[in-house]
C-alpha cells in the first residue's frame, strides 16, 4: 500500500516536469543575461553631494545610463530609439539629468537617483542640425533654472522643473549659427555669439527672463571661420579658420566685438598640417591639437597668447575641469604597448602623472573624462573615466584600474559557435572526489528538504545559490549533452570575444586590428568571422579555429586581410594581408585533409580566391568546381545574378584564383519593385525526413534544397516607413529562387502590403513578416513547397522492390514539379529579428524565434504557421496536431524564452544545436546579451535537472524493505498456518 | 457564387471569343495567360495564374488596344559572345488604367548553322553551359539589361534539342527567363547527340499570383461553430457508457462484501465440522 502511494507520488512528480514554461526558481539555471551600455560618448559626474557617487553617460548605442562610480554597475539605464541619438547630456538642479537628442529636437529630464523620466519636451525644430544645450548656472533654491537649447539661429529656454518652453527667440537671420551662450554671474542678460556664413561674427544680448532681444552687433571677421570654437572666458572665445592654420581670438565687451588673427605657426614651433581645437570650457586656456603635438595655450591680456605646455600627438585630452576660480585641470592620456599614462595638468602645469598597466587587448585610448575628489589630506585627487578602442570603459584612480566594463559587447556584429576541449581522462584526485561527494550529499539533502517542503527560507536560498554556481555548467570542457560551448562574437570595434555558454563569462578577448596597422594596411576593420576548422574524424587532435576576414581601408577596393585564431585560447595562428579586395566570403561545404574548411573569397572584380592555400584544398575544390555556383544580390541595381566558376582569373595567374562567368540573372523592374529582404537556409541545417505523412495516409515529399533563396520586393512608393504609401500603391512580391539555375520557383504578390520584411527559411518552408496596410496589422505568411515529381512513390511494394526514384540524384537542371501551400495570419507585434530553432538531427519540431518590439524573444510553434490549418479540422487532423484555423497567431505569455528579461535594442537571434536532440541553444544579442537553452518538444530524451534521484532511490529502498517485510510476514503466517 | 470567379470565367470567355475573331491560330488556348507554342505541355505548368495587379474595378471592355511586338532571343555558344538565335512575338495589351501586359507569346527559332552545330558539339563534349538571354524591357530592347539563363548543354539533346522557356513577366517587363530541358535532366549527365539538329521549343508566360487574403472570420467561426453544435449533436450515451466508472468500484465492493460474507458463512460451517475433519488427518500421521 505504502509502495503504491509512493509510486503514485513519483508519477505525479514526473508529470509535473512536463510543464511548458519554466518556474520562477528555474530562472538562471540554464540562462544568463548580461547588460551593457555601449561606447560612451558623453559623461557627467555627480559626486558633489553625499550619497552614491555616480557617473551619467550617454553612448553611441543611444543609451543613457547611470553607473556606480565605486563598482561600475549600472544603477539605471534607458535605451532610446534607433533614430534618437543623444547629442548632449547635462545636469540640472542637481537632481535631473537632461538629455538633448534627435539632433536637438527632443529634450528630456531624468530623475538622477532612479532614472525615472520627469518630463519630455519636443522642441519642434524645423531644420534639425547641430544644436547644443546650455544649462544656466545660477541655480538657487526655490528658483527655477533655465536650460537653453540653441539650434541654428533660434534659442529656446526650457524650464528645468517641468520642461515647459518659457520663451523662444528666433533671430531669423539666414546662415546664422549660434556657437556659444553664456550668462555672467548675477546678471539677467544672456549673451549669444554666432557666426553668419563663416564671415561675420554676431553678438546678441537677450533678457534671460523674457527672451527679449536687447542689443545686437555684428562684425566682419578677418578670416573664414570654421565651426570649431573654444570658449575661453566669459567674454572671449577662440575660433579656428577654415584653413585650420590660423586662430581667431574674439572678444566681446559691452556690446562690441573685436577679433584678432593669430597664425598658429607663431605660437607652436614647427607647426604644419591641419590643427584641431579641442572643445574645452575653461579660464583663458585652450587646447590645440596639431599633427605633431597637443599644445596648451593661455590668453594673457589683450591679444597676447602664450604656449604653456605641450604633449605629444597621441595624447587624448579631456574636457577641462574647474577646480576653483583660478584653477583648471586637464587630463592627457597616453597609451603605449600595454600601459596607460594619465597626466593631469592644472593650468597647463603638470600636477599628477600616473602609469597603469592594462591588458594589451584593449587598443588605444579613445576618450577620457576627468573628475576630481577631495582626498583625506584635503588635496585634490583625480579619477578618470577612459574609453578604449575596443569600446570598453575603465575607471582609473590612484594609479589603478578600479573597474572595467566590456561594453564592446553591446555592438555584436557576427557570431559563431565553437566546441570546448575534450575532458582529459584521469587526473582527478581523491580529495576532490570526497569533497564533491560530500557536497553532492549535502545538496541532495537540501533538495530532499525542498521537495518535502520542510526547508526554511535560508535553505531555499542555499538551493538557489547551489543551482546557480553548480560547477558542472561552467567547466571548460566539452560535455556529453553539448550544453557547454563557446560563442565567439565579433564586435563593431573589431574585437573578438569568446563567451562560455554556462554563465556568459569572457573566456578570452582580443583586439586584433592594432597588430595589423602598418603602411600597407592603414585602417584595418574586421568584416566577418567564420568557422575555419571544426575538428572531427581525421584531425581530432587539432584545436578548432576561426577565420576573421577584414579590409585594410574603407572602400570596397581596398585590400583584404585574414586572421586565423585558435578557438580555445584566442591565439593568432596565422595573419595574412591579401593582394586582392574582399567583397564576400563564401564558406564551402568542403574541407581539406586537415579539416580546414574551404572558403572562397570573392573580390570586387568577381574573381574567386580559394583559401586555405594548399595542394589538397585545391584538389578538393577543382574536383567539385563544376558543381559550385555563386549568386550575388545587387541591391542598388535590383538585380540578382548567378555565376559559375572557371579556371584562370582576370587579375593574376595564381592557381588559387578562379574566374566567374555569369549564368543567369533576374532583373526586377526598377519602376515597380525594390529588393527589401533576402533569406536563405542555414548551410548546416539538418533535415530529418523528406516525407510528410498527411492525415489521409498520403505522403507528400518536401522540396528540400540548399539552393533556395527567398527574395521580397516592395513597390518603390512603399519602400519608406509604414504610412508613406496608400494601400493601392503598395504591394509586396515574394519570390523563391533556385540559386543554381536562377529559376523562379514561386512568385506571389501581396496587394496592399509593405515592409519592413523579415523572413526565415528552413527545410521546405519560408515564413515572412510584413505589414498589411488594408488590415492595418502585421501579417505573417508561410509558404511550404512540396515536390510533385516524387509524389508517386507511395506504393510500399514499389519501395520494397526499389522501383522508386528516391535515391536518384537530384539536379537543379531538371524542371521541378512543385506544389506550394500557403497561408497568412495576423500577428500582433512588429518584429526586430526572426530565426528558427535548429537541432542536431532535425527530428524535434521547430519553433520560430521572434524578436519582438519589446526586446523579448518569443518562441512560436511552427504548428501555428501550418498552411494546412482549417477552420474545422476533422478528427484525424486533430489527432495529427493540426490546430483549428484562427486569423491571428496566438501570443502565449509563457512562451517568451527571455521570460522577464529584456535584450535592449535586440538585433539578432542565433540558434545552434546541442548534442541532445531535444535541446537547442538560443543566443540573442543587442545592447544586452541573453542566452538560454530551449526544448521545443520538451526534453523527451533526458531526465530534467529537476528529476529527484534521491526520491527514486528512497522509493526503491522502501520497495525492497516492503518486499522483505511482507515476505517475512507471509513466511511467518505460513508457518503459523502450518502449526495450527 | 464568387464574383471574382465569375468575372474570371467571363473574361476568359471574352478572350476566347476575341481570339477566334482575329484568328491567329487554330490551337485551343489553355487559358488566358499561359500560352503554349508546341505540341504538348507538362501538366505541372498549366496552372492558372491570374494577371498581375488586376483591379476589381477593371472594366472588361478596357482590354481594347492590342498590338504586336517582337523581341529577339540571343544565345551564346562560346564564353561571352551572344548572337541572335530566334524571335519572340507577343501581343501587347493595353488596359484603360494604363497598365500593359504581354499575351500570346510565340517563338520561332532560327535554323542551326554548321558553325553553331560545331560549337554546340563542343559544349556537349565539355559538359559546358549553353546560355541564352532576352531583353528585360521588351518595349525598347536596346537597353543594356538582359535576363540571362543557362543550362548544361547535355541536358538538352533528346530526339531533337528540346528546350523549355518559362518567361516571368510583370506587365511589359521580363523579370527572368527559366531555360532548360523539357523534362528532367539526368545526373551524371551522359554525352548524347541529338538525332535531329533542330530545336523544338516550348514557351510559357507566367505572371505573379495574387496571395489569398488573410482569413478574417471572427463572426463566421462563431456562427459556424454554433451551427455545428446545433446540427451535429453527439449521440446520447448509454447509461452504462456514462456511469461505468462509478458502477465498477461499487460492483467490486459488493462482490468483495459478498465473498466475505460467504467466507464467514463457510467458516461458521467449517467450525462446526472441524473435529471430524481433523481427526482423520491426525490419524494419518
Amino acid at each position: 500500500m505504502e509502495a503504491r502511494f509512493l509510486l503514485g507520488f513519483l508519477l505525479l512528480l514526473s508529470l509535473s516536469s512536463f510543464a511548458f514554461a519554466i518556474y520562477e526558481d528555474q530562472v538562471g539555471l540554464a540562462d544568463w543575461h548580461k547588460r551593457y551600455i555601449g561606447k560612451v560618448k558623453h559623461a557627467v559626474f555627480h559626486t558633489q553631494k553625499t550619497g552614491r557617487r555616480r557617473v551619467v553617460v550617454s553612448t553611441e548605442e543611444n543609451a543613457i545610463a547611470s553607473l556606480d562610480l565605486r563598482t561600475g554597475d549600472i544603477l539605471w539605464r534607458h535605451v532610446l530609439g534607433k533614430n534618437d541619438a543623444v547629442d548632449q547630456i547635462g545636469l540640472s538642479l542637481g537632481k535631473y539629468v537632461l538629455t538633448l537628442s534627435s539632433q536637438g529636437s527632443v529634450l528630456r529630464a531624468w530623475n538622477l537617483p532612479d532614472g525615472q523620466m520627469v518630463w519630455e519636451t519636443d522642441l519642434q525644430i524645423s531644420n534639425p542640425s547641430n544644436s547644443f544645450l546650455h544649462v544656466l548656472g545660477n541655480v538657487k533654491s526655490g528658483r527655477d533654472s533655465l536650460s537653453l537649447v540653441c539650434n541654428g539661429g533660434s534659442i529656446r529656454a526650457v524650464s528645468s522643473i517641468d520642461g515647459l518652453v518659457v520663451w523662444k527667440k528666433d533671430l531669423s537671420i539666414d546662415g546664422l549659427k549660434l556657437k556659444h551662450v553664456f550668462q555672467p554671474p548675477e546678471s539677467d542678460t544672456i549673451y549669444a555669439i554666432g557666426f553668419i556664413d563663416s564671415s561675420l561674427i554676431a553678438l546678441y544680448h537677450i533678457n534671460a527672463k523674457t527672451g527679449e532681444l536687447l542689443k545686437h552687433a555684428t562684425q566682419a571677421s578677418s578670416v573664414d571661420l570654421s565651426s570649431e570654437i573654444s570658449a575661453i572666458s566669459s567674454d572671449s572665445l577662440v575660433a579656428l579658420d577654415t584653413s585650420r592654420s590660423n586662430l581667431l581670438l574674439i572678444k566681446f565687451m559691452a556690446g562690441t566685438i573685436t577679433n584678432h588673427k593669430l597664425p598658429l605657426s607663431d605660437i607652436v614651433q614647427d607647426f604644419s598640417g591641419l590643427a584641431e581645437l579641442i572643445p574645452t570650457k575653461s579660464n583663458d586656456i585652450f587646447v590645440v591639437k596639431t599633427p605633431s603635438n597637443v599644445a596648451f595655450i593661455k590668453v594673457k591680456g589683450d591679444n597676447e597668447i602664450e604656449l604653456i605646455g605641450k604633449a605629444d600627438e597621441a595624447g587624448i585630452v579631456s574636457d577641462s575641469l574647474t577646480l576653483s576660480e583660478e584653477e583648471q585641470a586637464f587630463a592627457v592620456v597616453h597609451h603605449s604597448n600595454n600601459a596607460i599614462s594619465l597626466q593631469v595638468r592644472i593650468n597647463g602645469r603638470e600636477a599628477l602623472t600616473e602609469g597603469i598597466k592594462i591588458e594589451d587587448h584593449r587598443g588605444h585610448v579613445k576618450r577620457v573624462f576627468l573628475n576630481n575628489y577631495v582626498r583625506t589630506d584635503k588635496s585634490h585627487g583625480f579619477r578618470a573615466l577612459i574609453v578604449m578602442e575596443d569600446e570598453s570603459l575603465l575607471l582609473m584612480q590612484q594609479g589603478e584600474v578600479v573597474w572595467s566594463r566590456e561594453d564592446g559587447l553591446a555592438s555584436i556584429s557576427d557570431a559563431v559557435v565553437a566546441e570546448l576541449p575534450v575532458e582529459k581522462e584521469g587526473g582527478v584526485s581523491v580529495v576532490e572526489v570526497e569533497h564533491t561527494l560530500l557536497e553532492w550529499l549535502k545538496g541532495h539533502m537540501l533538495k530532499l528538504k525542498g521537495t518535502l517542503m520542510l526547508s526554511t527560507p535560508d535553505d531555499m536560498a542555499a538551493i538557489q545559490a547551489m543551482h546557480l554556481k553548480s560547477t558542472e555548467r561552467n567547466k571548460m570542457t566539452r560535455d556529453h549533452n553539448g550544453f557547454r560551448k563557446l560563442i565567439i562574437v565579433l564586435t563593431r570595434s573589431g574585437k573578438v570575444y569568446a563567451l562560455h555558454t554556462g554563465d556568459g563569462r569572457i573566456v578570452w578577448a582580443h583586439l586584433l586590428t592594432p597588430l595589423l596597422q602598418s603602411e600597407s594596411c592603414p585602417s584595418p576593420s574586421v568584416l566577418t568571422l567564420r568557422n575555419w576548422r571544426v575538428p572531427h574524424r581525421k584531425a581530432l587532435q587539432e584545436n578548432p579555429s576561426i577565420l576573421l576576414v577584414g579590409r585594410c581601408g574603407a572602400g570596397p577596393e581596398s585590400h583584404g586581410f585574414l586572421f586565423i585564431v585558435d578557438s580555445y585560447s584566442g591565439k593568432v595562428l596565422e595573419t595574412q594581408i591579401l593582394d586582392h579586395s574582399i567583397a564576400e566570403v563564401v564558406p564551402l561545404p568542403l574541407a581539406d585533409s586537415s579539416e580546414q574548411k574551404l572558403h572562397l573569397v570573392i573580390d570586387d572584380k568577381l574573381n574567386a580566391h580559394l583559401y586555405p592555400r594548399g595542394s589538397d584544398a585545391l584538389e578538393v575544390f577543382v574536383r567539385e568546381m563544376a558543381n559550385m555556383y555563386y549568386y550575388k544580390v545587387e541591391n542598388a541595381k535590383e538585380v540578382i545574378k548567378g555565376y559559375a566558376f572557371k579556371k584562370g582569373c582576370s587579375t593574376g595567374s595564381s592557381a588559387y584564383c578562379f574566374g566567374t562567368r555569369e549564368l543567369w540573372s533576374v532583373v526586377f523592374p526598377s519602376d515597380s519593385e525594390r529588393i527589401v529582404a533576402t533569406a536563405r537556409r542555414k548551410i548546416n541545417e539538418v533535415v530529418h525526413t523528406q516525407a510528410k505523412i498527411m492525415t489521409n495516409q498520403d505522403v507528400m515529399y518536401k522540396y528540400i534544397t540548399k539552393n533556395i533563396l527567398f527574395v521580397a520586393t516592395v513597390s518603390p512608393k512603399a519602400a519608406g516607413g509604414i504610412g508613406s504609401a496608400a494601400p493601392d500603391d503598395a504591394w509586396l512580391v515574394a519570390y523563391l529562387i533556385d540559386t543554381v539555375t536562377g529559376r523562379i520557383l514561386h512568385r506571389v504578390t501581396h496587394q496592399g502590403a509593405q515592409g519592413p520584411v523579415h523572413a526565415v527559411v528552413s527545410e521546405n518552408w519560408v515564413v515572412y513578416h510584413y505589414f498589411n496596410l488594408r488590415a492595418h496589422r502585421y501579417e505573417m505568411t508561410v509558404i511550404e513547397i512540396y515536390d510533385q515529381s516524387r509524389a508517386d512513390n507511395k506504393d510500399v511494394m514499389k519501395l520494397v522492390l526499389g522501383k522508386h526514384n528516391l535515391t536518384a540524384p537530384i539536379t537543379s537542371y531538371s524542371r521541378p514539379e512543385i506544389a506550394t501551400k500557403s497561408q497568412s495570419y495576423f500577428f500582433t507585434h512588429s518584429v526586430k529579428a526572426i530565426a528558427v530553432t535548429t537541432t542536431a538531427r532535425g527530428i524535434t519540431s521547430k519553433q520560430i524565434l521572434i524578436g519582438t518590439i519589446g526586446d523579448q524573444v518569443l518562441a512560436l510553434d511552427k504548428r501555428y504557421l501550418d498552411p494546412r490549418r482549417t477552420a474545422n479540422p476533422s478528427q484525424e487532423e486533430k489527432e495529427e496536431g493540426i490546430i483549428p484555423l484562427t486569423d491571428t497567431l496566438p501570443i502565449i505569455p509563457q512562451s517568451y524564452v527571455t521570460h522577464t528579461r529584456q535584450v535592449g535594442d535586440l538585433r539578432g537571434i542565433m540558434s545552434f544545436p546541442a548534442n541532445l536532440e531535444s535541446t537547442t541553444h538560443v543566443f540573442s544579442y543587442g545592447i544586452d546579451l541573453f542566452y538560454t537553452r530551449i526544448a521545443p518538444s520538451r526534453t523527451y530524451d533526458s531526465l530534467t535537472d529537476e528529476f529527484s534521484y534521491v526520491l527514486l532511490l528512497i522509493t526503491v529502498v522502501v520497495l525492497i524493505v516492503a518486499i522483505l517485510v511482507t515476505w517475512a510476514m507471509s513466511q511467518k503466517k505460513d508457518l503459523q498456518e502450518k502449526w495450527r | 457564387m464568387n464574383p471574382s470567379l465569375s468575372f474570371l470565367s467571363l473574361l476568359s470567355l471574352l478572350l476566347l471569343f476575341s481570339s477566334a475573331l482575329s484568328f491567329q491560330s487554330d490551337e485551343l488556348p489553355f487559358n488566358d495567360d499561359d500560352e503554349f507554342e508546341g505540341v504538348r505541355s507538362s501538366p505541372g505548368s498549366a496552372s492558372v495564374a491570374p494577371p498581375v495587379r488586376r483591379r476589381p474595378d477593371l472594366d472588361i471592355s478596357s482590354a481594347s488596344d492590342s498590338k504586336s511586338l517582337q523581341f529577339s532571343l540571343e544565345h551564346s555558344l562560346s564564353d561571352s559572345e551572344f548572337s541572335v538565335a530566334g524571335t519572340f512575338t507577343a501581343r501587347l495589351k493595353s488596359w484603360t488604367h494604363g497598365a500593359q501586359t504581354l499575351t500570346k507569346l510565340r517563338f520561332t527559332r532560327n535554323a542551326i548553322s554548321d558553325t553553331e552545330k560545331g560549337l554546340f558539339e563542343r559544349l556537349l563534349e565539355d559538359d559546358d553551359f549553353y546560355t541564352i538571354r532576352i531583353p528585360s524591357n521588351v518595349l525598347n530592347p536596346s537597353g543594356k539589361d538582359y535576363v540571362v539563363s543557362s543550362v548544361r548543354a547535355r541536358c538538352l539533346p533528346r530526339e531533337s534539342l528540346d528546350e523549355h522557356f518559362v518567361i516571368h513577366t510583370d506587365g511589359v517587363n521580363v523579370l527572368s527567363v527559366n531555360y532548360g530541358s523539357a523534362g528532367g535532366c539526368q545526373y551524371p549527365r551522359p554525352l548524347k547527340s541529338p538525332s535531329k539538329w533542330s530545336f523544338s521549343s516550348y514557351t510559357v508566360l507566367k505572371n505573379s499570383e495574387q496571395a489569398p487574403r488573410t482569413p478574417t472570420f471572427v463572426e463566421q467561426i462563431i456562427a459556424s461553430e454554433n451551427a455545428l453544435e446545433e446540427g451535429l449533436q453527439p449521440p446520447e450515451k448509454s447509461f452504462w457508457a456514462k456511469y461505468w466508472m462509478y458502477i465498477l468500484p461499487i460492483g467490486f465492493v459488493l462482490v468483495n462484501a459478498m465473498a466475505q460474507a460467504a467466507n464467514a458463512a463457510a467458516e461458521d460451517q467449517n467450525q462446526g465440522g472441524q473435529p471430524s475433519q481433523r481427526a482423520p488427518a491426525v490419524r494419518r500421521r
